[in-house]
């Protein structure tokens, strides 16, 4: 458990890096999936099977999906790349470095600090997390479906199109 | 406990690539039979080592990639399909106790690998930096993203009749009655994604190699090639088994054949109409694809999925 769980990090923080500092954007998005499949196998291993699996599903198999679906469409070449090269000099990691380390500091004092219970992994399956959603979290729930059907209807109207004619014999014959 | 863990994942792995494999001659074979020709009869016995033909042909042949292509991406995606589909079938229960992973998210690890498989297309469609590459990439894409909604869904509806994600756990749940009885409409909806979600002929709108030279895979050539080739018929055997799994009450089977046998055999069937469709069917249009999945699987799933749970809740009260 330890050792797939420091592998699974390890991978995780290093496809991280990788993201921020490619210059290919598709490249870039590609170590993101990989990232989010290493965050997927920790949470499989800290008893989340679930939201293993909806993070596969959800973010590595359709978010990123139509991301690099429309970076394709973009048609962004090696000139691109150059650009973004030109943007990343050295002066630009200043800021977040800084940014980064203060986090980093926090993180090990937390870490240093005497652990307090030594909690239990425990599995959470399925059907518990369909329980609290539907239960407890209900509100949550609906106001979601709300939002996805705001969404929804959106695209409707924006893809709406006029029914096109084809051909002018059938202009004139009733639809 | 161990080494049989060992010999189970060799031997999963050892069947399904060789079936893959002979699925060449069987579907040349099949095709030349619904088609009244021969097909290939010369190599060995009823013809079947033209598999090692083809097989040693795909090596023989330049494996080329493009000057202008991603390399890295380029060699990368046809190794995506295989591997997605390989790691799917680790939950799939072949036999009693026979499966590699009995996990308890099952079902949706099935679907999060089938979903992982759309990159194969995308990147092997973006890498090659061709046109006819981008867009059987682009429909790829879109198809496969739509026809997974009504894969789930469709999913459900096994999930609620058994109470669980554990596929064992639904072949178990089984022995009363298949689920194809209580779900047929579920069934047709979940075969139909899974035609489009394999892109087998039918719906192989990302290589409609009459339009598109061959989609996706255009600039490929040789063993990667190869790997979409096989990745493809791994996808058939998938999407069959789990047809199996789901509807037709997996392994289970009057007990004079041991339940792997009654497996293969009612696999063999789905893989046979799998065949048979691409021998019959004509390629629709894309925006017809697209059309018919939105407008008419969607919601047919949606229904399904609440009936399915309102007979559900009303038996159990």
């Amino acid at each position: 458990m330890g050792t797939a769980f420091y592998i699974a990090a390890a991978v995780a923080v290093l496809s991280t890096i990788m993201v921020i500092t490619r210059y290919n954007i598709m490249h870039a998005l590609l170590y993101f999936n990989v990232s989010m499949l290493s965050v997927a196998v920790v949470f499989y291993l800290y008893g989340a099977p679930f939201m293993a699996a909806l993070e596969l599903i959800v973010y590595a198999g359709a978010i990123m999906v139509l991301i690099i679906f429309f970076v394709m469409m973009l048609n962004l070449g090696s000139q691109t790349a150059g650009e973004e090269r030109s943007w990343m000099t050295p002066g630009v990691w200043i800021g977040p470095s800084v940014l980064c380390l203060v986090l980093l500091a926090e993180l090990v004092y937390l870490m240093v600090q005497p652990a307090d219970t030594g909690a239990e992994i425990k599995v959470v399956d399925p059907k518990e997390v369909g329980k609290s959603l539907f239960g407890p979290y209900m509100l949550a729930v609906e106001l979601a479906g709300m939002l996805l059907m705001a969404g929804i209807v959106g695209a409707y109207h924006l893809g709406r199109q006029k029914k096109k004619i084809v051909h002018r014999f059938l202009e004139n014959s009733p639809s | 406990m161990e080494a049989q863990y060992w010999w189970i994942i060799g031997g999963v792995l050892f069947v399904l690539l060789n079936t893959a494999a002979g699925l060449i001659w069987l579907e040349r074979r099949m095709l030349a039979l619904w088609q009244d020709r021969y097909g290939p009869n010369r190599a060995g016995p009823f013809g079947i080592l033209i598999v090692l033909a083809d097989t040693l042909k795909l090596f023989f042949k330049e494996d080329w990639i493009p000057p202008f292509a991603d390399k890295v991406v380029f060699v990368f995606a046809p190794a995506v399909v295989v591997a997605s589909v390989l790691m799917a079938f680790a939950v799939v229960p072949f036999g009693p106790g026979i499966v590699v992973a009995d996990m308890n998210i099952g079902v949706l690890f099935f679907l999060a690998m089938s979903s992982l498989g759309v990159y194969s297309i995308v990147l092997g469609g973006w890498a090659s930096n061709n046109k006819y590459a981008l867009l059987g990439a682009m429909r790829g894409a879109s198809q496969m993203i739509s026809y997974e909604v009504f894969m789930g869904l469709a999913l459900m509806g096994p999930v609620i009749l058994s109470g669980t994600f554990n596929l064992s756990g639904i072949v178990e749940a089984q022995r009363g009655m298949w689920y194809i009885f209580p779900q047929l409409l579920g069934f047709v909806i979940f075969f139909i994604a899974g035609i489009a979600e394999t892109h087998r002929l039918p719906f192989d709108i990302p290589e409609a190699e009459s339009e598109l030279v061959a989609g996706f895979h255009s600039e490929y050539s040789g063993m990667k090639f190869g790997m979409f080739f096989i990745g493809e018929y791994l996808g058939i055997t998938l999407i069959s088994s789990m047809i199996v799994t789901l509807y037709f009450g997996g392994w289970l089977g009057p007990a004079f054949l041991p339940g792997v046998i009654w497996f293969v055999l009612k696999t063999f069937v789905f893989i046979m109409v799998f065949i048979l469709l691409r021998a019959s069917m004509p390629r629709p249009r894309y925006d017809q694809l697209m059309e018919y999945g939105w407008k008419v699987l969607f919601p047919l799933s949606l229904l399904n999925l609440l009936g399915t749970a309102a007979v559900k809740l009303f038996i159990d009260k």
